[in-house]
C-alpha cells in the first residue's frame, strides 16, 4: 500500500509540474462548459438535470483520456526511467497501480472542477441532487475505465504517439460497440450471444443509464471489472517485455 | 558471507541472439570489479539481470544470498544500481526526486532528510539541490543518479559505466567517490575507459559476445601484453649494433625491437622479456658491463588496450607468449 501511495503521489505531482495539467483541465473545462451550453442546449431543455453536462462526457473522456494515459509508461521507456523505477523495491503490480490511480485522480479533479455546473443548475431550478451524484459517479468510472484502457495500451510500447492512436481505437471501439455501426458487423455472421456479448461491452449503453440517475450494481462492477482486467494486463504486459 | 554478488551460468537469449552465455562469477566485499568488453558485449545485460530489472533466460544470480530469480524484491532492496545513462525523472527537481528514493527504499519522517542530506554532501550536489534535473549538466545528472544509487548505503553497488560522458575533473569526482565508498562495499562497475580500470578498480573481467573470456587483476591482465615489463632504452647510435645484439643473446629476452631511426644521434630500443620474466636488472648489469650509459631507461607497463584488443578480438600481442 504505501509503495502504491508513494509512486501514485509522485505520479500525480508530476503532472503539475508540467503545463500538462493546466492544459488538460482548462481544455476539459472550456470543452464541458461549450458541449453542455451549446450542443448540449443546456438553458433551452428548460429542465433542471445535468443530462446536458454528462451526455457529452464519453466523448471528451475518448480524446482527452488517452492523451493523459499515453504517457504513464510509453514515457518511462522511452527516457529510461523504467529500468530506475523496474530496479527499486516495488513490484510490477504496485507500479501499475500507483500510477493508474495517480492518471484516475487526476482526472476527478479535473471532473470536480466542473463544480459551478452543479452550483448553476442548483440556483437555476431544483434539480434531483441525487441524479446528478450518480452522474459524477459513473462518469468518475467510466474515466477509470478508459484510463485503464490507455494505461496498458502506453505499456506496450515507447512511442507515445502510438500508445495514443491505439488507446483511442480501443476506447472508441468500446464507447461504439453498443451502436448499429459496431453491431451490424457482427450480426452478418456471429450468434446471437456473441452480438449481445458485444452490446454489452458498450460504454456509452452503460453510461446512459446511470448518467439518468440509475445507479445498477451490475454497471458499477462492468466498469471496475474493465479496469481491473486491463490493469491486469497492464502488469502482464510489464512482466513479459522483463523477460522478452 | 564473503561473497556477495554470485553469477550461476547466467544466461539470456533475445530470439536467436545470445547476450549472455552461461557466465559464473562471485564479487566479493572489497573488491571494486571493473566489467569490460567491446559495445553489445553484454555488460549492461548482465547488469539488468542482476539488478532484477530483465529476467534471466537460465541461470541465476545471487546477491548477500538472495537469488535474483525467486526473491527479485529483496535482491532490489539490497542493491544500489545506476543504469545506463543514468535516467532520472526529468521534471522532478533534484531534492524531491532523492526523497521519492528515500521513500520508496523505506525510510521514514526524519530519517528521510538525514539520508537525502548525506548523499547530497556525498555527491556535491548543494548548487543544484532545488533546481529541476532535467535542467542540469550532464555531470551533474550522473551524480543526483549516484546520489539515488547510494542513498540507502547499499552493500553492493552496481554502475553501468558511471563516467561515461564526463570531463576529466566531473570523471575524477565521481572515481573518487567510489574509491572512498570501496573497503565495506562489492561494487561493479562497466566502463570502456580502460585507465579507469587500472585507475580504481582491484579486479578486471572481461567480456565479448556474451561469454567471459578473462578475470584477474588490471596487473594480471597486463602482463598478458607482450610489451609488459619490456624495458626501453636509448642508446647513442654509434655503439648500438654491438648492445642490441648482446641484449637479443640475453637469458630472459625474448626479442629487441628498435623503435625508429636515430634522433640527435641517439636510438631507442625496446627488449621484450620472455613470458613472466623481469628483464631490467640483466638489461642494467649488461650495460654497466659494457660501460654503455643510456640516454633513458624504463620499464612498461604494457598497455590496456592492446590486452583488450587482443582477448575480445582473440588475435594480437598474446602471440609472443604462446
Amino acid at each position: 500500500m504505501r509503495n502504491i501511495w508513494i509512486i501514485a503521489k509522485r505520479e500525480l505531482a508530476g503532472y503539475f509540474a508540467t503545463p500538462l495539467a493546466l492544459v488538460f483541465i482548462v481544455i476539459f473545462l472550456a470543452l464541458t462548459g461549450a458541449f453542455t451550453f451549446y450542443l448540449g442546449r443546456f438553458f433551452d431543455n428548460g429542465q433542471a438535470d445535468l443530462e446536458a453536462f454528462f451526455r457529452f462526457h464519453p466523448w471528451l473522456y475518448l480524446i482527452l483520456i488517452p492523451a493523459v494515459a499515453m504517457r504513464l509508461w510509453a514515457e518511462e521507456r522511452k527516457s529510461g526511467t523504467i529500468e530506475l523505477l523496474m530496479t527499486l523495491p516495488v513490484t510490477t503490480t504496485q507500479a501499475v497501480l500507483g500510477k493508474f490511480l495517480a492518471a484516475w485522480a487526476f482526472c476527478g479533479i479535473a471532473l470536480a472542477l466542473t463544480f459551478p455546473v452543479w452550483v448553476t443548475v442548483n440556483v437555476l431550478g431544483e434539480p434531483d441532487n441525487g441524479v446528478i451524484v450518480a452522474g459524477y459517479v459513473g462518469s468518475f468510472l467510466m474515466a477509470g475505465a478508459f484510463m485503464s484502457i490507455g494505461a496498458c495500451m502506453s505499456a506496450m510500447t515507447k512511442n507515445q504517439v502510438i500508445a495514443f492512436i491505439i488507446s483511442a481505437t480501443v476506447c472508441f471501439l468500446f464507447t461504439m460497440s453498443g451502436l448499429e455501426l459496431v453491431l451490424n458487423f457482427f450480426q452478418a455472421w456471429a450468434p446471437a450471444l456473441i452480438v449481445d456479448t458485444v452490446a454489452s461491452l458498450s460504454f456509452l449503453v452503460r453510461f446512459d443509464a446511470v448518467m439518468r440517475g440509475v445507479i445498477d450494481l451490475r454497471d458499477v462492477l462492468f466498469f471496475v471489472s474493465l479496469i481491473a482486467f486491463f490493469l491486469f494486463t497492464n502488469v502482464i504486459v510489464v512482466e513479459v517485455k522483463k523477460s522478452a | 558471507m564473503s561473497d556477495m554478488i554470485v553469477l550461476e551460468n547466467l544466461t539470456k537469449r533475445f530470439g536467436d541472439l545470445t547476450a549472455v552465455d552461461a557466465v559464473s562469477m562471485a564479487v566479493r566485499r572489497g573488491e571494486v570489479l571493473g566489467f569490460l568488453g567491446p559495445n553489445g558485449a553484454g555488460k549492461s545485460t548482465t547488469m539488468k539481470m542482476v539488478c532484477g530489472y530483465l529476467t534471466p533466460t537460465s541461470g541465476t544470480a545471487r546477491v548477500q544470498g538472495h537469488d535474483v530469480v525467486t526473491e527479485p524484491m529483496a535482491v532490489k532492496a539490497a542493491i544500489g544500481y545506476l543504469p545506463e545513462g543514468a535516467p532520472t525523472y526529468g521534471d522532478m527537481r533534484v531534492s524531491s526526486f532523492l526523497r521519492f528514493i528515500a521513500q520508496i527504499r523505506g525510510f521514514n519522517g526524519a530519517e528521510i532528510g538525514r539520508r537525502v542530506d548525506r548523499v547530497r554532501e556525498m555527491a556535491a550536489l548543494d548548487e543544484v539541490f532545488d533546481r529541476p534535473v532535467e535542467t542540469l549538466s550532464k555531470g551533474f545528472k550522473r551524480r543526483v543518479g549516484l546520489a539515488q544509487a547510494i542513498l540507502h548505503d547499499p552493500e553492493v553497488l552496481i554502475m553501468d559505466e558511471p563516467t561515461d560522458g564526463l570531463d576529466p575533473n566531473q570523471k575524477h569526482q565521481v572515481r573518487s567517490l567510489i574509491q572512498d565508498m570501496a573497503h565495506n562495499k562489492a561494487i561493479v562497475i562497466s566502463t570502456h575507459i580502460l585507465e579507469e580500470v587500472e585507475a580504481i578498480c582491484t579486479r578486471a573481467v572481461v567480456i565479448a559476445h556474451g561469454k567471459l573470456l578473462a578475470d584477474g587483476t588490471p596487473e594480471q591482465l597486463l602482463s598478458r601484453d607482450a610489451r609488459h615489463n619490456a624495458v626501453v632504452v636509448k642508446l647513442p647510435a654509434a655503439q648500438s649494433k654491438d648492445i642490441v645484439a648482446g641484449l637479443a643473446a640475453l637469458d630472459q629476452v625474448a626479442g629487441v625491437d628498435a623503435l625508429g631511426d636515430a634522433v640527435n644521434g641517439t636510438v631507442a630500443f625496446r627488449a621484450r622479456p620472455k613470458a613472466g620474466a623481469s628483464i631490467v636488472l640483466p638489461v642494467g648489469d649488461f650495460l654497466r658491463s659494457n660501460n654503455v650509459t643510456p640516454e633513458e631507461m624504463y620499464v612498461e607497463r604494457g598497455h590496456m588496450d592492446e590486452v583488450f584488443r587482443a582477448i575480445t578480438q582473440g588475435s594480437g600481442s598474446e602471440a609472443p607468449h604462446a
